[in-house]
């Protein structure tokens, strides 16, 4: 019997698995992917880090810059400065660092691009979710996921040499560069994001709960307005969240088409300008290393990044506390 | 084949006439007729496949709402033709729960409230609330709870919640897809005596796989079997209805004697 | 009377007013404006290519591909360009590939559920929604300031490693899900024969993700041949005569480009940023083809 079995018939000698190398190989592998994933962890850290550190500089260099006729400015009042002073100019010679001026302009043109995507890209999913054909739903899903990447560039062209002259048609007050223009656009931008995170969120809720409401006697858009959406609420409002940090980091759109003018207000028809439109306004000149200048870039950018950490960290925790759980 | 009349003609409540349903081009049940009488329960049985669902769903026009099915012939609710209803106004008045159950991701109260504030009902709304949830036998349970989301109910909890439901908005006829087979004994035996009590007031149409519950709870019952179709698909159709008793205990048909005493299916 | 029918029934039922007419009109209502919104929607984006093609067409031609930027719109043309995004390109993929990949397969296939992990995946979340812009103030600060002598300052190299940065999240993401969707048994079968974990993996597990990876890989590529922003904010807006010679070359890329030519007043400025435009898309497009008919493969084969 056993002599049949084919391993019996080979020189003993033939079968040497050299294990332990495999394993010191698979050791070698495992550390160096580690070391790879632990590429992340170094990215926040380098993130925060740098942030930290020249936000650091910004506010210890801050006092000396504020002082002059011999008038000392201590930290608290620096501190104090940079988030209530109205006027945002530090590349003057008599320099202001009111960072709301900043913050103003961000939120007034995110304002805008929510005011248009939030319906345009809401209705859109609701639309290819429930009253497309599947036929038409398989053709636009993959383009709105090519449209959310197309660079926004783009859409900076698309504002400032489309858009704009457009609005100025039947709006005299609005300017070359105004808030209106890229706010706009920004929302146009952020549409297909929306439309295609909520389409997802929509799509996945049971036909179970659909059946159920038509059973009792409404009508489509009471199934779809009372059962399905608050259904799909934790996808829809974490797209509209995604969105809206997207929005507030948006660089190219807001530089080429908002305007570089750090006003303080909500006149949408004027140029104005946001955290990022400045970092570009900086960055494109040289700000020599160690200047209040390049010490700036990191002040705004650590505001940057708390404001859309925030808005990151708050859909986390919504979308933990309300996602729904079907079986 | 054979007289499938209920004694009484006046009381009917739904009235199928040589019902088929297609899925596209596939035909999924033939040439149904099937008289519902009023305040009866009636069980719908037979093999997997067989069309009862299918046959179940025409009656409160849910086959509507899938793009590729179409309903032949004629089914007739208080002796009007369901066609001339408007779905939405049928629904209401013919409710129906389904095989698992699907409580809204809402609240206990809304869940029961839905229903009946989309058809504008006009009385006083806690009342209805707690009305429902007695009728479906789950008030003692839930009533400290009410603004709790019925997702957090058990099983057997949420399909007799989804009972109240639908006798909420003051359905005439109950259709019930196999409303237990989700459900532990216990909760099973809970939802059928529910169904006992709920009979003076609706008339209950019930799919069950389980034949003992369907000569538990039902007076009359319709066998359904399904035989392979030439596009190698299943077409489902009418065995025998008659009572109860008759069913299981003295069928007219072979199939159905085969099918009640567990030799296939 | 066909929608009605006894429907008419808008009188009182028993207890119910159900006022049907009122609310099939809201219906009607609630899909027109959803149709609305999805041909707005599309309307609006076809306008957008529709000005870009218009403007933009026009100054396309062999010269425009080989000349090199220029004060005179006519004489103006994008090869710096076109060979500073090649460069950043090769970068981009030779880092952020084997780092993104690495990465997936460490958390996917060797990770227990210990602090490092869950720091890591936490990490790779938040990440990915920090805006580009903060990239380019990190890789300002690190790659082209602190490591200066390696990188060459404002170079391809700086470049390169802050987009790499940017797309690693969405390529471990990615990979993760293709390594994901690879079938359990494959492994055990594979563990049956005597493999380590690493042998099936690079055996088995990774040639049957492969698709799905690089489907991944290829849409964040995209992604970073159209990112501006940070490339900005590591100083790479100088006008550029050349094309990089190596790594720690100073160069200008694609969008970098088109946001110079917009920014200047001429409108024949603005008509070669639309044509730089097209050219992008372009690029853009066959990425996409290309990681479509790859997860179109990975499909079958699953």
């Amino acid at each position: 019997m056993t002599a049949e079995l084919p391993l019996n018939d080979i020189a003993p000698g033939t079968w040497r698995p050299n294990r332990s190398r495999s394993q010191t190989i698979q050791l070698i592998v495992k550390i160096i992917c580690g070391a790879f994933a632990a590429i992340s962890i170094l990215t926040t850290i380098g993130i925060i880090g740098t942030l930290i550190f020249e936000a650091l500089s910004f506010f210890g260099d801050l006092p000396g810059e504020l002082s002059k006729d011999g008038q000392d400015v201590s930290y608290i009042q620096g501190v104090i400065h940079f988030l209530t002073a109205g006027r945002w100019t530090p590349l003057f010679a008599s320099k202001q660092f009111g960072i709301f001026v900043l913050i103003s302009a961000t939120l007034m043109i995110t304002f805008i691009s929510i005011l248009v995507a939030l319906p345009l890209g809401l209705l859109a999913a609701i639309c290819l979710s429930e009253y497309a054909s599947p036929k038409l739903r398989r053709i636009l899903k993959p383009v709105l996921e090519i449209l959310a990447g197309v660079p926004t560039v783009v859409y900076g062209y698309f504002a400032l040499l489309t858009v704009t002259p457009f609005l100025q048609l039947f709006l005299p007050p609005v300017e070359g560069f105004n808030a209106l223009s890229a706010g706009i656009v920004l929302g146009i931008m952020i549409t297909p994001m929306i439309a295609s995170l909520s389409e997802d969120a929509i799509y996945s809720v049971p036909q179970s709960l659909r059946d159920g409401s038509y059973a009792l006697g409404s009508t489509k858009r009471e199934t779809v307005w009372s059962v399905v959406l608050p259904a799909a609420l934790s996808g829809i409002v974490s797209s509209l969240i995604l969105a809206m940090s997207r929005a507030i980091g948006e660089t190219m759109i807001v530089t080429l088409a908002a305007g570089a003018n750090p006003t303080l207000g909500f006149n949408p028809f004027v140029p104005v300008m946001t955290m990022t439109a400045y970092i570009v306004q900086v960055t494109k000149g040289d700000a020599p290393h160690g200047t209040i200048a390049y010490e700036t870039l990191y002040a705004v950018g650590m505001v940057l990044f708390l404001i859309t950490l925030a808005l990151n960290i708050f859909s986390f925790w919504f979308v933990r506390r309300f996602r729904q759980k079907y079986d | 084949m054979q007289d499938t009349r209920p004694q009484t003609m006046t009381d009917v409540a739904l009235k199928a006439e040589k019902i088929s349903v297609y899925y596209g081009s596939n035909l999924a049940v033939k040439d149904v007729f099937l008289d519902i009488p009023r305040n009866q329960i009636v069980a719908f049985i037979g093999p997997s496949g067989c069309g009862k669902s299918t046959v179940l769903r025409c009656f409160n026009r849910m086959n509507d709402l899938i793009p590729i099915a179409r309903v032949d012939g004629n089914i007739s609710f208080n002796g009007e033709d369901i066609k001339r209803f408007d779905p939405v106004e049928l629904r209401r008045r013919v409710g129906m729960v389904f095989q698992k159950p699907n409580p809204f991701p809402k609240s206990i109260y809304e869940n029961i409230a839905f229903g009946a504030r989309i058809n504008g009902y006009q009385g006083d709304m806690d009342e209805l609330v707690e009305r429902s949830l007695k009728g479906a036998a789950l008030w003692d349970e839930v009533k400290d709870k009410l603004k709790d989301s019925g997702l957090g109910l058990s099983g057997g909890q949420q399909q007799r919640l989804c009972i109240a439901r639908a006798i909420a908005i003051e359905p005439e006829v109950i259709l019930m897809d196999e409303p237990c087979s989700a459900l532990d004994p216990i909760s099973t035996l809970k939802v059928e005596e529910l169904m006992h009590d709920l009979k003076s007031q609706y008339t209950i149409v019930i799919v069950t796989h389980n034949m003992q519950q369907a000569s538990r709870v039902s007076d009359r019952t319709a066998f359904f079997n399904a035989q392979a179709t030439e596009a190698g698909g299943k077409m489902g159709y009418l065995v025998e209805y008659d009572e109860t008793q008759v069913i299981f205990s003295n069928p007219r048909e072979e199939y159905t004697r085969d099918y009640v005493s567990g030799r296939f299916g | 009377m066909t929608a009605q029918g006894i429907k008419g029934k808008d009188v009182a039922s028993g207890n119910f007013d159900q006022n049907l007419s009122g609310r099939y009109n809201l219906d009607k209502l609630f899909a027109t404006a959803a149709w609305a919104a999805t041909i707005v929607s599309v309307l609006i984006l076809a306008w957008l290519l529709f000005t870009i093609l218009i403007d933009g067409l026009g100054t396309i031609n062999p010269n425009f591909f080989t000349a090199f930027p220029s004060r005179k719109p006519e004489n103006a043309g994008i090869k710096p360009a076109l060979f500073g995004t090649l460069w950043l390109m090769m970068v981009v993929a030779a880092t952020s590939f084997p780092i993104g990949v690495g990465a997936a397969i460490y958390l996917e296939e060797f990770a227990t559920d210990n602090w490092f992990t869950r720091m890591v995946e936490i990490n790779i979340g938040n990440l990915a929604g920090v805006p580009s812009i903060i990239y380019g103030l990190l890789g300002l600060a690190v790659f082209k300031r602190i490591m200066e002598p390696i990188t060459g300052g404002n170079s391809v190299l700086s470049g390169g490693l802050t987009l790499s940065l940017l797309i690693l999240p969405v390529i471990i993401v990615a990979t993760r899900e293709a390594l994901r969707a690879v079938p359990n048994s494959m492994r055990l079968a594979g563990f049956a024969l005597g493999a380590n974990k690493w042998q099936v993996v690079w055996s088995h597990v990774l040639p049957s993700a492969m698709p799905g990876v690089l489907t991944g890989v290829i849409l964040a590529l995209s992604r970073a041949i159209g990112e501006t922003a940070p490339l900005i904010a590591i100083g790479a807006v100088a006008f550029i005569r050349s094309t990089p010679s190596s790594l720690q070359s100073p160069f200008t890329a694609m969008p970098i480009q088109i946001y110079n030519w917009v920014g200047r007043p001429q409108a024949e400025f603005h008509s070669i940023a639309a044509s730089g435009i097209i050219v992008l898309m372009v690029m853009l497009l066959l990425m996409n083809a290309v990681a479509i008919y790859f997860r179109n493969r990975f499909q079958q084969t699953r």
